[in-house]
């Protein structure tokens, strides 16, 4: 298992590599001068020969590169162009609010998606099966922000059972949290549900076919320690998997949502920092958020030796 | 043995007609096909189909008119006709996200193949580029390579095609691996097959049905990625619309016309709809793992 561990670390480095290399060509992608792009048209000559001065892109691009790295290694992602605040405080400040969403959404989604899926394969080929994957269809199908839309249509303009933006932290109140959030995170919610589902799904399929599932049932076990204790601990892998890639897309859907929302987060951060061409700001969000991201695929491939014990990585 | 007497084409037409029938049993796959298909159709015949100009028709006489007999679908914040924009719509959204299945698919065969077959040094590079691209989450890459590029239909296809390119190149690379240690591969090798063709012919065909899944679905993250972009508005610019942009339009009057928000919504919901039907009936017919 350790050696497992640290094989798996190591090589997340040249993974990290290229995440940095690639947000670090962002800037370069900028079709012309970037340091015109970042000031706009009125801009004089002056102040742009200022500007890249203070991006160091007068420097050769491998020169510019491994001076960003080492600044990076430092932990100093530069500073807003915009607010002159250093991109990580700014980024420290909007991330809790946005894991804050991203968990409720997902505890949301896995309380629904995994009893459904369970259901929709113990009753394999009924109406309650069907039932269960139309609804899964038509979850994976929805665009959040369209989902987001009616949800305030209804629930908050029409019904005023939630407020239609804004957010309170925990430390606050927990009841206006959940209220603030539950409208965000079941906009979010919905993919996430119908994705798990399916995969809940297929996956208990392909363990209720196996044979030691019969001899469990011949032994006769009830029906609940069956599904619960026998197959849906076998089938978890693929379901954690998904859920664990499911991390990213909600990391990239909560921009969205917060932007409809109002929510003070991640995503709001980067649309303001997009349309004020912010780009040290770009770069570090998109930055950070991959990081999570592998570090997230990294947690569950640790976890898949929980639910599978035969996974030793020793050999591997 | 030549390889011609083991793949001897059968005449083509009753070939064909024999897959559909047996894609037929799947009915939802045939639903995703018709849902697609329609949907084809009216992107094409979109100028035909639509009764008004989607950008030029303005009517200052009727802002945010509710739906009626001469408006369908109502009009939006300058008199222009929701239908009319609904279909043209279409034709964007579906243009965008085709080319960029098309570029990102044809890139990353190419990158999968040379990575999975020739291994070494140049599969490590390729790989490891995989691997660092697959690290953003896909919308924020896109949006934060949109901030670089500028808002133009030629941008997003670029940038969502730089975004999907990867996630084809690893599949092909996992078929490839798959199918190279075969024994007929080593045969054919041994009758002096070049790479190429041993590539092109034996390798890439058996790759097709995962491509072709795979295609499908990214078919409608790429609608959904598309909407999001211009919804935010960093898609497709003004006044030329798309589903998103409608929707964006739509955003500031939801209270009192929510009509400009409700149709290129469910617009977009039925063809995302269409194309995971589509997915999941191909995967049934061609996945032979599958029951």
């Amino acid at each position: 298992m350790s050696s497992f561990l640290v094989k798996r670390v190591l090589a997340l480095i040249p993974v990290l590599l290229t995440v940095s290399a690639v947000v670090f060509m962002i800037i370069h992608f900028i079709p012309g001068d970037p340091a015109a792009a970042m000031l706009g048209s009125q801009a004089n000559e002056e102040q742009l020969a200022q500007m890249r001065e203070k991006m160091g892109l007068n420097e050769p691009l491998f020169i510019q590169f491994t001076l960003w790295l080492s600044n990076l290694l430092q932990g100093d992602l530069g500073s807003s162009l915009v607010s002159d605040q250093t991109v990580l405080s700014l980024i420290a400040n909007r991330l809790p609010v946005t894991l804050n969403l991203i968990i409720y959404s997902m505890t949301i989604s896995i309380l629904i998606a995994i009893p459904l899926g369970v259901i929709s394969a113990v009753k394999h080929n009924t109406g309650l099966d069907f039932a269960s994957m139309i609804i899964a269809l038509i979850g994976i199908s929805i665009p959040n922000f369209w989902a987001a839309l009616l949800l305030i249509m209804v629930f908050a303009l029409n019904l005023g059972m939630f407020p239609a933006t804004g957010y309170i932290p925990v430390s606050e109140s927990l009841i206006l949290n959940i209220k603030h959030l539950t409208l965000p995170a079941f906009s979010l919610g919905f993919i996430q549900a119908g994705i798990i589902t399916r995969m809940t799904r297929s996956s208990m399929l392909d363990v209720l076919r196996q044979d030691y599932i019969r001899t469990v049932k011949a032994k006769g076990a009830s029906p609940f320690t069956l599904v619960f204790k026998h197959a849906l601990k076998n089938a978890m892998i693929p379901i954690i998997t998904i859920i664990g890639i499911n991390f990213g897309l909600l990391l990239g859907g909560t921009i969205v949502v917060e932007s409809i929302f109002s929510i003070n987060g991640i995503g709001q951060l980067m649309i303001q920092s997009v349309l004020n061409r912010d780009y040290p700001v770009i770069q570090g969000i998109i930055l950070v958020i991959a990081a999570i991201y592998v570090f997230i695929t990294l947690f569950v491939d640790i976890l898949y030796t929980y639910f599978d014990p035969k996974i030793k990585y020793s050999k591997g | 043995m030549s390889t011609n007497a083991i793949k001897k084409p059968k005449n083509f037409s009753s070939s064909f007609f024999a897959h559909f029938k047996n894609f037929s049993r799947r009915k939802q796959g045939i639903v995703g096909l018709l849902i697609i298909t329609t949907i084809l159709l009216i992107a094409i015949f979109a100028p035909l189909i639509a009764p008004y100009d989607p950008v030029d028709d303005v009517n200052y006489s009727n802002l945010n008119g509710a739906p009626s007999k001469a408006h369908l679908f109502g009009t939006d914040e300058y008199g222009r006709d929701i239908f009319s924009r609904v279909i043209y719509g279409a034709k964007v959204s579906i243009q965008i996200s085709f080319i960029t299945i098309l570029l990102s698919a044809s890139i990353g065969v190419v990158m999968g193949l040379i990575s999975g077959f020739f291994g070494g040094f140049i599969d490590v590079l390729i790989m490891r580029l995989v691997d660092g691209l697959m690290s953003f989450p896909p919308l924020l890459f896109a949006i934060a390579l949109m901030a670089a590029f500028g808002s133009s239909i030629k941008n997003i296809i670029l940038a969502l095609a730089i975004v999907y390119t990867p996630m084809f190149a690893r599949l092909i690379r996992g078929c490839v691996l798959s199918i190279k240690e075969k024994e007929y591969i080593d045969s054919i090798k041994v009758m002096g097959g070049s790479n190429i063709r041993i590539l092109f012919k034996h390798i890439l065909p058996n790759c097709v049905s995962p491509l072709l899944i795979q295609m499908t679905t990214y078919f409608a993250y790429a609608i959904l990625a598309e909407a999001s972009l211009s919804f935010l508005g960093l898609g497709v610019p003004q006044p030329e619309p798309s589903w998103g942009n409608i929707l964006y339009d739509g955003r500031q009057y939801m209270i009192d016309s929510p009509w400009i928000t409700i149709f290129p919504g469910i617009a977009i919901g039925i063809t995302v709809l269409g194309l995971n039907l589509l997915g999941d009936g191909l995967r049934d017919y061609l996945d032979p793992n599958l029951d």
